[in-house]
């Protein structure tokens, strides 16, 4: 009987040993950092709210980011009228699909769909936006090691800069853009820390009231006790 | 009910010679005794109640906002996946509402499981308690509709692949299969009809049945009276009264101490639902966040893992028979992974009801038993590769060999004696 046991406890070992490996730069932290996720927030209208919509996600809401209603109207809102729109874009999805090959995806929520056994989603976001790398065979003239053979081209290039895939399968930067390497990181940081919280604008809040509930139940676990060992003391 | 306000009182008698209140409330609360030596297995029974009202009363509120519509809106989102998050941003404490809701259905099965291991491990399905345990098993069943169904309505791509694949599995039936697929998801493939019957299903079907069940399974769990830890029958010795001399009232002193148990289910909920609300991808998985596209298969598609033990008994059959193919024989080996746990009360042939009278034999099946579910509950969540398919293979055959050859060992045991009285320090 033993051994059938220690023979069933060491099967899962053998049998999930297999399996492919993506490996992921960890995303920094940008909970709360409120000019880092404003700076996000503008990275993302300026660059991304393009072709991508985040049709879940009204302008308004980005008072979460200490933000006024004029402030993200003068700054933030070049696609809509009133503040209270949600963040959609002119693009058809069918000119898209025929554009690019797919339609770009919505992206509210990329930063939730996009976690796996590997990382989290931030960490998928801040590794595939900086691994875009130079590839002539794409029709968008630009391929990803996160993403291979990505629809999307690099959109952040004059940032970044041109990038090349070596022999050694290691991402090599030919052309410097606008900002050095550390800049362009912190900037994806920025970016990919605002697709966080949009992907769950709630979670600091939820957090916070967890604490309370949590606080709560203790205190009503203590009378609820009392008042079990109360009764129970009949019982013998 | 003795102090009671005389003006109290004839209200109640008013009621009373209309309506069976009072004679209900004792036969079912304040004079229905029970063992006094439940253990902390027996919590979860009330915790299921509990976790149904809540599932209740979030899908009510959930029902007000969702839209079971399949059709792109103008940002091209499927209706039904954006409804959900409208839920999530702009209804009032809606995040809080849907994530009680789908971390209840997983606590569901939580605590579902824990029940029915507590019923294994004391015997609970024994003579006279068999018709407990088949309401029971029709109430699991029925809970498994229920968190199917509900699995599709956000519409992403998990819940969508995921109905796929389940409802594909009955175009494996020889002869009206493909007929009957097509006829369970009104379309060609899983669809706007799907999602509206499937809708219709989960949010009034599936519960009706469910309620009606469960108050089958409690009236009679209360017309012969509930098991202990020990196995055996408090009835059989009462005091001058008739009343069990190891039984209490339910009421007060069981619905006191449930209201610990649930003090506690809650603080473990509420850790799940602010904290992590995806439990790391097992609760909400994360491929679910994508919407459901119809022309897209992901690579990987995995059940929740509540389904996952049942799925891996299904991928374990790999070779066709009597010249049907592996699929059917996999649905078959699926649906009767399930269905024989209904069967327990008439396979297990021991002499004592709990397993602390039990021998070797026994204990030492249910070990390998709990640990193979284990492990095709971990399978079913991966890909299959040629080893994975060999073990679940062979917990599969040990799942089976458990009830199976249970009427041979469960008689052959060395048994230890039943006490007289239960055991109560």
């Amino acid at each position: 009987m033993k051994k059938i046991l220690i023979a069933l406890l060491c099967a899962p070992v053998l049998a999930f040993a297999a399996g492919a490996e993506l490996h992921l730069d960890k995303a920094p932290d940008r909970a709360n950092d409120m000019p880092a996720l404003q700076r996000g927030a503008q990275v993302f209208v300026n660059y991304c709210l393009n072709c991508h919509s985040a049709s879940y996600m009204r302008y308004n809401r980005l008072k979460d980011l200490d933000l006024t209603d004029a402030q993200i109207k003068d700054n933030l809102m070049f696609a809509a009228e009133k503040v209270g729109e949600p963040m959609r874009i002119a693009m058809q999805r069918a000119d898209a699909k025929a554009w690019f090959g797919a339609a770009p995806p919505d992206l509210t929520v990329i930063a939730r769909a996009r976690a796996s056994e590997f990382g989290s989603g931030a960490d998928w976001l801040y590794t595939y936006l900086r691994s875009f790398y130079r590839d002539e065979a794409r029709p968008t003239g630009w391929n990803n090691v996160v993403f291979a053979n990505v629809g999307m081209p690099h959109a952040l290039w004059q940032l970044q800069g041109d990038q090349i895939l070596g022999e050694d399968h290691r991402l090599k930067l030919v052309k410097p853009g606008k900002l050095a390497a550390a800049e362009y990181d912190a900037l994806v940081g920025d970016l990919v820390g605002f697709l966080k919280y949009m992907g769950e604008p709630m979670s600091e809040l939820r957090k916070r009231l967890g604490v309370i509930v949590l606080i709560a139940l203790s205190i009503i676990f203590v009378f609820a006790y009392a008042l079990k060992r109360e009764y129970w003391k009949d019982v013998h | 009910m003795s102090a009671i306000n005389p003006k109290l009182q004839g209200l109640l008698n008013w009621v009373d010679e209309r309506f069976p209140l009072t004679s209900n409330w004792k036969a079912h609360l304040s004079e229905y005794y029970a063992p006094k030596n439940f253990n902390f297995w027996y919590f979860f029974g009330s915790l299921a109640m509990l976790v149904l009202a809540l599932q209740i009363l979030t899908g009510i509120f959930l029902t007000m906002h969702f839209k079971p519509d399949a059709s792109l809106n103008a940002s091209g989102v499927p209706v039904a996946f954006a409804s959900v998050e409208y839920i999530m941003r702009d209804v009032p404490w809606g995040w809080l509402i849907r994530y009680m809701h789908s971390t209840g259905a997983s606590a569901f099965f939580v605590v579902v499981y824990m029940h029915m291991f507590r019923g294994m491990l004391y015997g609970s399905y024994r003579k006279p308690r068999e018709l407990i345990w088949l309401f029971g098993m029709m109430i699991f069943l029925a809970l498994m509709a229920e968190a199917f169904f509900g699995y599709l309505l956000p519409w992403g791509q998990m819940s969508y692949w995921g109905a796929q694949v389940i409802v594909n599995l009955f175009s494996a039936i020889p002869l009206i299969g493909p007929d009957l697929s097509v006829w369970l998801r009104g379309d060609y493939v899983v669809g706007d009809a799907t999602l509206n019957r499937f809708f219709a299903f989960h949010v009034i079907a599936v519960p009706f049945v469910l309620v009606g069940l469960v108050a089958a399974h409690i009236l009679a769990l209360h017309e012969v009276g509930s098991n202990n830890p020990d196995g055996i029958e408090i009835k059989k010795k009462k005091d001058a009264n008739g009343i069990p001399l190891d039984g209490i009232a339910f009421h007060p002193y069981y619905s006191v101490k449930d209201i610990v148990g649930v003090v506690v289910f809650l603080a473990a909920f509420s850790v799940v639902v602010f904290f992590m609300p995806e439990f790391g991808g097992y609760f909400l998985e994360y491929n679910n966040f994508f919407p459901a596209d119809p022309l897209q298969t992901p690579p990987h598609i995995a059940p929740v893992w509540y389904f996952t033990p049942y799925y891996s008994i299904l991928r374990a059959v790999t070779f066709p028979l009597f010249g049907i193919d592996a699929k059917f024989w996999g649905v078959v080996a699926m649906g009767a992974s399930v269905v024989i746990i209904a069967l327990l009360p008439w396979l297990d042939r021991s002499p004592v009801k709990s397993i602390r009278y039990r021998g070797p034999l026994y204990k030492g099946f249910l070990a390998v038993f709990i640990v193979s579910f284990f492990i095709l509950g971990y399978l079913g969540m991966l890909g299959p590769t040629p080893v994975r398919t060999i073990v679940s293979q062979i917990c599969s055959v040990i799942y089976f060999a458990f009830f199976l050859l249970m009427p041979i060992y469960s008689s052959l045991d060395k048994c230890q004696p039943e006490p007289d009285r239960v055991t109560f320090k």
